[in-house]
């Protein structure tokens, strides 16, 4: 089944930078797919309009039934609420523990206090953190606290997991670990967007590439690696 | 069930944020506070003038003298004449034998003297008392009787009545200014505060908007926290109206310099003006931060 599907994408900003030009991309349920280009060739707007931060200029984006490119901003949190979204730069909460910054993108929902319980515990569990549960995140390294995020990223059991280049900030092996849980994620049955410029990650994982360079998709393949960019 | 959690949860933050810009919320805190003082002086001052004008409306009247030689046949030109007067509420007419008789009733010394006038030699003048619809214009009707041939003279007080009405007014329409100002003040104040609260959880709404929660999620603690900023700050004003009014009227035997001047009785006037001082303190903290929602909280 088809989750998203873009045709036809522009996206120009304000200063002048075409950020996308003519983008089609057609990504289904289950799918795990990696985004993969040059800093500033586009990836990274991509991800923005999929979550609505950015508008595209022209071009349609549905995601799961909803007219993204549309999408009124009153209306962004119903879009929201289906996918869950981890940034390079983790946006956790420094005041609150693992378990609370998990628990807050439940709490505010209003979710009674057994079922955010049990899901935090059980998001937290998924990405190997049960024993820092009562920790802040700056007592964390790196890693665990891109855990962290995706914790919360997941917890709401969203269809869809963005990931706007997660490991740029970590090391080779850490990195590989972020992605060994993006993968089970995705074996639960969420489709993964991850948008890197990691070689390794990209060769190891053997999953589908999409390729984008200087705003334009230059290449779709079913198990790709970086090399197919290069040659 | 979900929305009271919600709320409840979003009120814990507001108080959770109160707190945090302890100094903020005590200046918006206290600014509250004096404006809803003042604004309670304002009312009670504004109410209190308009019943004693109004008392002294009641009291007042114009005294037309009649010429000494005038007879029964002038006396009802005169009268037909009042009456075409639209300004006129009621009249008496009270004859010079009428006074004679009512002075020497009320004083032995009047007595021995006049009972010594005959008929003719009565110097009294015969009168017309009126009282007035609109005591703004008690002048102009003064002087339209005094036109009036046969009328020796009329009395009404000169106009002092009328001064003393208008400082009123100009006390009321001060004390309305300075409310508006403080009004306005305070308002300013607290959208400041809630900016500051707006701009301490940046992350926090950054993140709230990531994860899917409505803007009205997002706004609902900040309108409850210029609520509770409203909401305390009316205690005080509350408290001291009350009590403060209440010490006052007893104090004073409710009297202000002369049993001329009479205060509003405290029950239930009192709670009528605290319930107004609740209402706008709480009007007040929330449109303030509903105003710094919109200007600070783009969405």
């Amino acid at each position: 089944m088809e989750l998203i599907s873009i045709k036809g994408v522009n996206k120009r900003y304000k200063n002048g930078v075409t950020a996308l030009c003519n983008v089609n991309l057609s990504i289904k349920t289950g799918d795990f797919v990696f985004v993969i280009g040059a800093s500033g060739s586009g990836k990274s707007t991509l991800i923005k309009l999929l979550h609505r931060e950015e508008k595209p200029d022209s071009g349609k984006i549905i995601l799961g039934g909803i007219n993204v490119s549309k999408l009124r901003n009153r209306k962004v949190y119903k879009l929201r609420r289906k996918l869950g979204i981890v940034f390079q730069d983790y946006k956790l909460l420094p005041k609150l523990t693992v378990f609370e910054n998990v628990a807050f993108a439940l709490e505010i929902f209003g979710l009674p206090k057994n079922e955010v319980r049990q899901k935090t515990i059980k998001a937290i569990e998924l990405v190997g953190l049960k024993n820092k549960a009562k920790q802040f995140p700056n007592h964390l390294s790196g890693g665990e606290q891109q855990r962290v995020a995706i914790a919360r990223a997941i917890v709401n059991e969203p269809k869809l997991l963005l990931c706007d280049e997660p490991t740029g900030n970590l090391d080779p092996e850490i990195s590989l670990e972020i992605v060994k849980v993006l993968e089970t994620i995705n074996k639960n049955g969420t489709t993964v967007i991850m948008a890197t410029h990691d070689k390794e990650i990209v060769d190891s994982m053997k999953k589908r590439v999409v390729v984008i360079e200087d705003g334009k998709l230059e290449g779709d393949y079913k198990e790709g690696t970086y090399k197919n960019e290069i040659a | 069930m979900k929305l009271l959690r919600m709320i409840s949860r979003d009120f814990r933050d507001a108080v959770k944020s109160v707190f945090r810009n302890i100094s903020l919320s005590m200046a918006s805190l206290s600014c509250i506070v004096i404006t809803l003082i003042l604004v309670a002086l304002a009312i009670i001052t504004s109410y209190n003038i308009n019943n004693f004008s109004k008392n002294i409306k009641n009291d007042f009247t114009i005294v037309v003298f009649l010429e000494n030689e005038i007879d029964q046949e002038g006396i009802s030109e005169v009268k037909t004449k009042i009456v075409e007067n639209k300004n006129i509420e009621e009249y008496t007419f009270q004859g010079k034998q009428d006074i004679a008789k009512e002075m020497m009733e009320s004083s032995n010394i009047y007595k021995n003297i006049m009972e010594t006038w005959s008929e003719e030699d009565n110097p009294l003048k015969d009168t017309f008392v009126i009282k007035v619809k609109d005591i703004d214009k008690i002048t102009k009707t003064a002087q339209d009787i005094e036109k009036i041939s046969g009328v020796y003279s009329v009395n009404y007080g000169e106009g002092i009545i009328e001064k003393f009405l208008k400082i009123f007014k100009m006390i009321e329409k001060a004390l309305i200014i300075v409310v508006v100002l403080f009004v306005l003040i305070t308002m300013l104040l607290i959208t400041n505060t809630i900016k500051l609260t707006i701009f301490a959880r940046k992350r926090e709404i950054e993140i709230m908007r990531l994860v899917g929660a409505s803007n009205f999620n997002i706004e609902l603690p900040f309108i409850f926290e210029g609520f509770i900023l409203g909401f305390f700050g009316s205690i005080l004003p509350v408290i001291t109206i009350i009590y403060g009014y209440t010490y006052l009227f007893d104090n004073f035997d409710g009297q202000i310099f002369s049993p001329f001047i009479k205060l509003v009785e405290p029950t239930p006037f009192v709670y009528a003006i605290a319930l107004i001082i609740l209402s706008l303190g709480i009007f007040v903290g929330m449109f303030s931060s509903f105003r710094a929602v919109k200007k600070y909280l783009k969405v």
